[in-house]
């Protein structure tokens, strides 16, 4: 037993989420991701002096999604406060947040345990914010630059409960919410790009001890892996210092990438004092039911229910459907492709299979990949009906995919439908005995491995039309008998 | 040409009829007459005269344009697109808003002629137009005098006849207070009866634009323009713009006239006193009916409004810090020195008196013993009013306890400072309109004002009996 298992872990993670608006949380700017820098701005986020913020709707009713998605109550009487500090990326030297009555609470996530256990992560709140700005300092640390494109885009920041006891869950929590937040089309989730950010609190403390461990807040996560190596790392860190009764300093850490290892940034005496009061500019209001209603209306079916739709209707294996419904696009393609041809397994192999392989290929997702469900239905079938080699059938999807063709049409205009014909493949076994008589000895003497040689042998020849389980058949009552 | 000088929109008006030039050529005339009337009192910070006429020139608006060719008077916090613009204060020294606020935009399109600039007190953190970083106005009735503030310039050019009207702010009586001590009209609207959108803020609960005008028909003109929702401030009201002028009728026969024990009491100059009481007999005499009515958290307004009001605004001038615009110490080594010197010497003593003030209270410790609590007395002088409406048509004060002191005689001290808008912040602390009307001198003939309050957005009522008040005087 190691010295490790003596102590328990405990971490809540604080995950901000920009959502995908067509424009900023206050104002008109665009809200798209890579544009050069300064050019998303207008005196609104660039905070002049006299202009005043309006609550972008859009930006609103998508936070209310993830809420309720995420099983939250709402916050009937709607409020924003100011946080103030002062920062070159944040114009206004405030940021406009919500501090004591965020947009929902009391919600939850469910996870996954290795075991294959289920556990419940509680969502303690979840609140609207503007972004800032980005910085990007002179290695020369002479100067710095501030791109304002940023500033203004809308964010959810959706806090945990301490429940989560593993890096392992933390990362489970967090491919839950991306998978959860996709499927509403609230936001990329892009951790590279910033549309997902994550910092971690995390404390460590003795089994069965009930008060909380000395908490670290470690920042500068940049994907899931990094959040749960950070994680690892530190709660090695913590227990070591424990163990070697030294004390745990509350204070912010940093995770290093390549290095890594966290390293402190700031102590917590060193923290701000933000000030919060309530947003003059923005009166409070009430959400109306109505909104409410619609909104929850219009929710998609979540991966958990779809998930067990999955199971009882299509009847897949647990990884596959994983696999298939992670994303909420591909589960859609999948259903549109079974029903055009319904035999769920066989689509369920082809779309984790070759239709995945492809989206990796190309770097696209299902939408990219320009693949009508129907005609994949269709080569599906005739590759289940013999029509197609399943070789075959992968060239024409390949095909299909390139050149946006029809599945039939390629087939016609290649001649590639598969030859079930007795006499015409006979014709071909026939010379395929023929040209390989050392092959045929070795089958007649029993060396099994022969036959597969040979069967190959009549697909090349027959540029792979040629029924291979018919061709076997026919190879085998010839010569074994 | 002196006809102009005490007739307002209407003088200006019929004097752009008679003349007969262009608009270019006229408006050039009254640049000039401003800049010679304006040598001694300083109500513009600086009279911008190409900028000003080819401005009038390029307005597109036809001659049938209610304010066409007038030129109105612009506090230098109200942003116009293009033009300097600095709340009196160095930190926003060449600053030039890419943007025009909301009633800038409506003035213009009613073919008003902007007279940029008007004096102030930085921010608008003061009372008597002292603390503009450019030096103070002088009150045109006694040049020894300060005009009252924060909106001293805007005052101080329409009681001299500069321009015809002006446009001002007032978040503690920076409107009313001025106009009572230079003997105009001034009106602060009902919370979000017009649109803050380019108002530079001080704070933001409790700022409103409004006018400042040589009598009340203007007062209800101005106010007619400028008032209305605005989809770029959320806290403007969707409530239709009556026909404020319709509402301009000289019988307040039957009229309830609340007359607040609070605002009667020592403090207040006997010439002061004197001039509302007689006024309040006057009203009488017209048919209204005189009730004795009670506010009874009056006496709280002054220090939570030095609570709420400099909480928000050291949030509001945390912006000023010499990143992106105006001014920036050339004496700093790194960002936080940066921070510092630019704010050290760009803001005035007042405005960093506020500031502290403001963050003092915001901080974590006080949050609930300052800002909070001060919240809920709000709630109650709100609630004051609330009872006193349902009994009486408005409430008739005092505008401010004295008349126009002399230059320099309060700097040195604030409370007494800010002592003279304790009959004028009730009604932003409630967010409901209030007029100051001209009521006659003091012995020293020096202006005397009277304050008409009444409930959220019923400006008529406030018009009626303004207007009966100044036709029967």
């Amino acid at each position: 037993m190691s010295y490790r298992d003596k102590y328990e872990t405990v971490i809540g993670l604080e995950v901000h989420v920009q959502l995908n608006t067509k424009t900023k949380v206050f104002c008109g700017c665009s809200n798209l991701f890579g544009a050069g820098p300064n050019t998303q701005v207008c005196p609104v986020c660039l905070g002049m002096p006299g202009v005043l913020p309006v609550l972008n709707k859009q930006a609103l009713a998508l936070s209310i999604k993830i809420a309720l998605a995420l099983g939250c109550d709402i916050q009937k009487n709607m409020k924003f406060d100011r946080k103030n500090y002062y920062y070159p990326d944040l114009p206004k030297n405030y940021q406009i947040s919500q501090y004591d009555m965020p947009l929902a609470f009391k919600g939850c996530i469910d996870i996954e345990l290795e075991d294959g256990s289920a556990k419940r992560i509680g969502v303690t709140r979840a609140h609207m914010e503007e972004d800032a700005g980005k910085l990007m300092h002179d290695t020369g640390g002479v100067y710095s630059l501030v791109d304002l494109n940023r500033t203004g885009t809308p964010l959810l920041e959706i806090v945990s409960e301490p429940d989560i006891r593993t890096p392992q869950e933390a990362h489970s929590y967090l491919t839950v919410l991306k998978q959860i937040i996709k499927y509403l089309g609230a936001s990329d989730c892009n951790m590279e790009e910033g549309s997902l950010r994550c910092d971690a609190n995390i404390s460590v403390r003795l089994r069965g001890e009930k008060k909380l461990g000395t908490k670290v807040e470690i920042k500068n996560m940049n994907s899931f892996k990094a959040v749960k190596d950070a994680l690892t790392h530190e709660e090695d860190r913590q227990m070591d210092l424990l163990e070697d009764g030294e004390k745990i300093m509350m204070e912010t850490r940093l995770w290093d990438d390549k290095k890594g290892v966290t390293a402190s940034m700031r102590a917590k005496e060193e923290s701000h004092d933000y000030r919060y009061f309530p947003e003059p500019d923005l009166v409070p209001f009430e959400i109306s039911h109505d909104l409410m209603e619609d909104i929850r209306l219009s929710l998609p079916e979540l991966p958990d229910k779809k998930f067990e739709r999955f199971m009882n209707v299509y009847k897949l294996d647990k990884k596959d459907i994983e696999v298939i419904i992670l994303e909420r696009e591909v589960a859609d393609f999948y259903e549109d492709v079974v029903k055009g041809f319904n035999d769920a397994q066989n689509v369920a192999n082809w779309v984790k299979g070759e239709v995945m392989m492809h989206m990796n290929e190309r770097g696209v997702d299902i939408a990219g990949l320009k693949l009508a469900p129907a005609d994949l239905a269709s080569l599906v079938k005739m590759a289940k009906e013999g029509a197609l080699s399943y070789l075959v059938a992968k060239e024409v999807l390949r095909e299909c995919i390139d050149t946006g063709k029809k599945p039939e049409s390629i087939v016609a205009e290649k001649g590639l439908r598969q030859v079930s014909d007795q006499g015409e493949i006979e014709k071909i076994v026939d010379q395929v005995i023929a040209a390989n008589p050392k092959s045929v000895e070795d089958l007649k003497a029993g060396k099994e491995n022969a036959i597969s040689f040979l069967v190959g042998q009549v697909m090349k020849m027959s540029k792979g039309k040629a029924n291979p389980r018919m061709a076997n058949e026919i190879l085998r009552s010839k010569l074994v008998g | 040409m002196d006809t102009l000088t005490s007739s307002g929109i209407k003088g200006f008006r019929e004097w752009i009829k008679k003349a007969n030039k262009s608009i270019g050529d006229f408006t050039g005339i009254f640049v000039d007459r401003a800049k010679d009337m304006d040598r001694e009192i300083k109500g513009f910070i600086e009279i911008d005269k190409k900028s000003i006429v080819s401005r009038a020139e390029q307005n597109k608006c036809q001659t049938d344009g209610r304010l066409w060719g007038i030129p109105i008077g612009i506090k230098d916090n109200i942003c116009i697109e293009g033009e300097l613009t600095t709340c009196a204060s160095r930190i926003l020294q060449g600053f030039r808003p890419p943007y025009n606020a909301t009633v800038i935009e409506k003035l213009t399109s009613n073919g008003a002629v902007l007279f940029a600039r008007a004096n102030m007190d930085e921010f608008a953190f003061g009372s008597s137009c002292e603390t503009s970083c450019y030096g103070p106005t002088k009150n045109p009735h006694d040049l020894s005098r300060i005009p009252g503030g924060s909106s001293g310039g805007s005052v101080a050019i329409v009681a001299s006849g500069q321009v015809a009207a002006a446009l001002g702010s007032d978040t503690g009586g920076s409107i009313r207070q001025p106009a009572s001590m230079c003997g105009v009209v001034g009106l602060k609207p009902t919370y979000g009866r017009v649109s803050r959108y380019g108002l530079i803020a001080f704070a933001s609960s409790l700022d409103q634009i409004g006018p400042i005008t040589r009598n009340v028909t203007d007062s209800a003109e101005m106010l007619e323009i400028i008032a209305g929702y605005d989809e770029k401030d959320s806290t403007s009201v969707n409530i239709e713009v009556p026909k404020y002028v319709n509402a301009l009728k000289k019988d307040i026969n039957g009229m309830t006239i609340g007359v607040p024990k609070e605002y009667f009491i020592d403090g207040i100059e006997k010439d002061v006193l004197e001039n509302i009481q007689a006024a309040i007999k006057t009203l009488k005499s017209m048919g209204a009916k005189i009730v004795d009515v009670s506010l009874p958290h009056t006496k709280y307004a002054v220090s939570c409004y030095y609570i709420i009001a400099p909480a928000e605004a050291s949030s509001n001038l945390a912006r000023y810090d010499g990143v992106h615009y105006g001014y920036r110490s050339k004496n700093a080594a790194d960002l936080v020195e940066m921070y510092t010197a630019s704010r050290t010497e760009g803001f005035g003593q007042e405005s960093k008196r506020r500031i502290l003030l403001g963050t003092y209270s915001l901080s974590s410790g006080y949050y609930d013993a300052y800002y909070l609590k001060a919240q809920k007395v709000r709630t109650k002088i709100s609630d004051d009013f609330k009872k006193v409406f349902s009994v009486c048509d408005c409430v008739v004060t005092p505008t401010s306890p004295t008349t126009a002191f002399k230059i320099g005689e309060r700097m040195d001290d604030p409370l007494q400072m800010y002592l003279s808008d304790i009959f004028t912040i009730s009604a932003n602390m409630a967010g409901i309109p209030a007029i100051s009307v001209p009521c006659g001198k003091d012995k020293k003939g020096l202006p005397v004002g009277i304050q008409f309050m009444a409930k959220p957005f019923a400006e008529e009522t406030l018009f009626n009996v303004a207007y009966a008040f100044e036709q029967g005087v």
